[in-house]
């Protein structure tokens, strides 16, 4: 805590936040599953950004304009394919971007620590004071990273946050969870993760769009950060759920009740 | 009069029928769908795609107007232009009504069966085919509806404004030629339509504007493309459509104002437009529907006629745009000008605008709206509100008024208790009213919604007996054997 105290006196004005966006399979595709129960079906099918880190941008770019942050930077590892969620960042309002190059075997095993390892070294090297992601990706599911970058940089996290505010040196998060709606503060530095209510993202605008094509775009690579991407764990298959069977209608409660003494589900 | 309209009535009787060969009944019974055509329709989409549960039936015979649920025979779903085509082939022959079925967010009762037949839902078509932003145009599929759309394109910077507030379908949009709430910026789908791809009654599949041609304009051969669109159905079935795209608006700003009288609140839209101010939408809400929100989202707005205004584009150029909109308000004695230009701030100017048909609703809960769609020159609007409200006022009903000031459109949202006979009669009569009026003083009795089954009688006077009688050709042409929603837009 007392390191954190040299860090706020030094940077009160303007916050610099580090926004994580992953490209995955836009929400609104209906997903197929490989033959070979590899894996999804990717290729020729729409991807965007990960709609929470939508939510992350936005929510960045609102500090921006109000005047509590003074970069945002965007961030993603991927395939070249990345540089096209990164603009949309971009688009947004962020003002720079970064582009972790990840390619073939190393995409296909790239897990959630191997991106907290890749956003911990990022979020040093950038002196970021916020690092900003969406609470889980909508292919994996997995709702790791954002927890793990906070502990390689113990720092300070705020998941699942659906309203935040700067105070002085700290920030009050108000979390979605279980029982309703937590509050809790956390000094600056942090790694905040955002849950749907937090806000709506805006529209990227063709103006903007134009802008964002002007703004700096680094690509960087793995090794660069002094990252080993072996992945730790296998995928050993990817199956679609079983098809649902046909209901069956009853005239009586004898009926019913026979049907489920057959099927062995009630004692006879 | 009556003399010498009576036989050229029975020429052109007579000569409908000599030309078509087949009968074409004016006032066919229900039509019944043999089994075989049950058998035969599974045979070309599949068996999981035909039904005759009477709640898949029911569920395609109504959409969102008063008119009762008439549902068809037999439900089949297609997923693939061939499929279209050959169900076509297939009633044509057989001479079964066939409807087509989008979104069933209708207004005019367009998807009753009112004839029995075949309802051919094509909702499962949803490909998105092409997106072009820097040609601002893409191609969808009959299945694909506006919000799809819309979500699709977000990333690309562009959107496709026209928003009818339900989530339709774009294709069932091009035939009723829907329009909006946008319509005074972006005009309606007739303005917004560059191809599309039509199935006729006889399978042939036809692009109107030529296979995969998206220019922003041409002059080759007829507008076949306009011709479908507002067909309702009944010219051939939309498969696909070619549209054009705009830019996402730059940034907003909302605003709010009312006045002393209907009168004023029209002279400074009119003056608005005028003065060239980028006016995304112009609505009008009367003090009856004002009331309705105040008492539906607890608002403490002045209960006068109001104008709750849009105006979008560049930061710079919007600040200078509210200050003179401000000036023409205060011109014409209006007040309580408000604007905003954050989100949160605008939803909250314009939740009563938002909420107008919920809040018109629980004026009288547990009824349905039953709404009219009036539309005439904006100098006329005044005239035509003022006159309707009377006849509102006569018929002892609750009738809020919601306007398209921009267009000189405007619709009454009427609570309407459907199991009241009594009720539905007085307020289809003032309705009605409000119709003739509106073609009194060079209106139309529908400005968006279409004519489907209830103002058939309105089309006559409004297109006149000629008009009409081309039209009847046209329908003839395309449909010699009557088979294609029959029933709607003419008898």
């Amino acid at each position: 805590m007392t390191g954190n105290c040299n860090k706020f006196n030094t940077k009160m004005s303007g916050l610099r936040v580090l926004v994580g966006c992953k490209r995955v399979i836009d929400y609104a595709v209906k997903i197929r599953v490989k033959p070979d129960k590899s894996g999804v079906v990717t290729d020729g099918v729409k991807h965007s950004m990960n709609p929470f880190d939508e939510i992350a941008i936005e929510e960045a770019v609102r500090m921006k304009e109000k005047k509590i942050a003074s970069e945002v930077i965007a961030l993603s590892c991927g395939p070249t394919q990345c540089q096209e969620t990164l603009r949309t960042a971009l688009a947004m309002g962020a003002d720079r971007a970064i582009h972790v190059k990840v390619e073939g075997k190393d995409y296909e095993g790239l897990q959630p620590l191997h991106v907290s390892k890749i956003l911990s070294k990022v979020a040093q090297d950038e002196k970021a004071d916020i690092v900003l992601v969406g609470k889980q990706a909508i292919d994996d599911d997995s709702n790791q990273t954002g927890q793990m970058t906070a502990a390689l940089l113990d720092w300070p996290q705020a998941t699942f946050a659906s309203k935040i505010e700067k105070n002085n040196g700290n920030l009050t998060v108000v979390r979605e969870i279980d029982g309703g709606l937590e509050t809790i503060k956390v000094n600056i530095p942090a790694v905040l993760t955002t849950d749907l209510r937090l806000n709506e993202p805006r529209y990227a605008t063709l103006p903007n769009i134009m802008k964002a094509k002007k703004k700096p775009l680094a690509t960087k690579t793995a090794s660069d950060l002094g990252v080993d991407l072996t992945p730790r764990q296998e995928v050993l298959s990817v199956e679609d759920p079983p098809v649902r069977q046909a209901g069956q209608k009853v005239e009586s409660v004898e009926e019913l009740v026979k049907k489920l003494q057959d099927a062995g589900l009630v004692p006879s | 009069m009556f003399c010498r309209k009576l036989p050229k009535y029975l020429v052109t009787l007579a000569r409908s029928y000599h030309r078509t060969g087949s009968k074409q009944s004016l006032q066919a019974s229900i039509a019944k769908v043999p089994d075989n055509l049950v058998k035969a329709l599974a045979g070309i989409v599949g068996d999981k795609n035909v039904s005759t549960a009477m709640a898949v039936r029911e569920q395609h015979g109504r959409d969102e107007s008063y008119h009762d649920c008439a549902p068809p025979e037999v439900v089949a779903f297609a997923e693939s232009v061939e499929h279209v085509s050959e169900v076509l082939k297939l009633c044509n022959d057989a001479e079964v009504p066939l409807i087509p079925f989008g979104s069933g967010t209708g207004l005019e009762g367009g998807v009753n069966a009112i004839r029995g037949g075949v309802c051919l839902d094509v909702s499962k078509m949803t490909n998105i085919i092409s997106v072009h932003p820097e040609d601002f145009d893409c191609t969808v599929e009959c299945g694909v509806t506006r919000n799809t759309l819309n979500n699709y394109l977000r990333d690309t910077g562009l959107w496709f404004p026209i928003d009818p507030g339900a989530d339709a379908s774009l294709c069932g949009m091009c035939a009723t030629s829907a329009s909006g709430t946008n319509a005074v910026r972006y005009g309606t789908m007739r303005e917004n339509v560059m191809n599309l791809e039509v199935v006729l009654a006889d399978g042939r599949v036809i692009n109107t504007a030529g296979k995969d041609r998206r220019t922003k304009k041409t002059s080759a051969g007829y507008n076949l493309t306009n011709l479908f669109v507002g067909s309702e159905g009944t010219l051939g079935i939309i498969t696909k459509a070619t549209l054009r795209l705009h830019g996402i608006p730059e940034d907003t700003i909302s605003a709010v104002c009312n006045f002393q009288d209907v009168q004023s609140a029209v002279d400074t839209t009119v003056q608005v437009l005028q003065c060239g101010i980028q006016i995304a939408r112009i609505e009008f809400l009367d003090e009856v529907s004002v009331d309705a929100c105040n008492k539906y989202s607890k608002l403490d707005m002045k209960v006068a006629p109001s104008l709750f205004l849009e105006f979008t584009g560049s930061p710079n150029s919007l600040k200078d745009q509210t200050q003179l909109v401000g000036d023409l308000v205060k011109m014409n004695n209006g007040s309580d000008f408000r604007w905003a230009s954050d989100i949160e701030e605008r939803n909250h100017l314009w939740k009563a605008r938002h909420d107008i048909l919920y809040a018109c609703m629980a004026l009288r809960p547990g009824c349905k709206p039953y709404s009219t769609d009036v539309c005439v020159p904006i100098s006329n609007l005044p005239e035509v509100i003022v006159r309707s409200k009377e006849e509102i006022q006569k018929a002892g009903v609750v009738g809020p008024i919601v306007g398209h000031v921009g267009d000189g459109n405007f619709h009454v949202f009427f609570p309407v208790d459907q199991s009241n006979p009594e009720e539905v009669k007085v307020v289809s009569e003032v309705a009605r009213k409000m119709a003739v009026l509106a073609l009194e003083f060079n209106g139309t009795c529908t400005g968006e919604h279409g004519i489907g089954m209830g103002k058939r009688k309105l089309l006559e006077q409004e297109i006149g007996e000629d008009g009409l009688d081309v039209m009847r050709q046209i329908k003839a042409t395309f449909d010699p054997k009557g088979i294609l929603n029959p029933g709607k837009v003419f008898f």
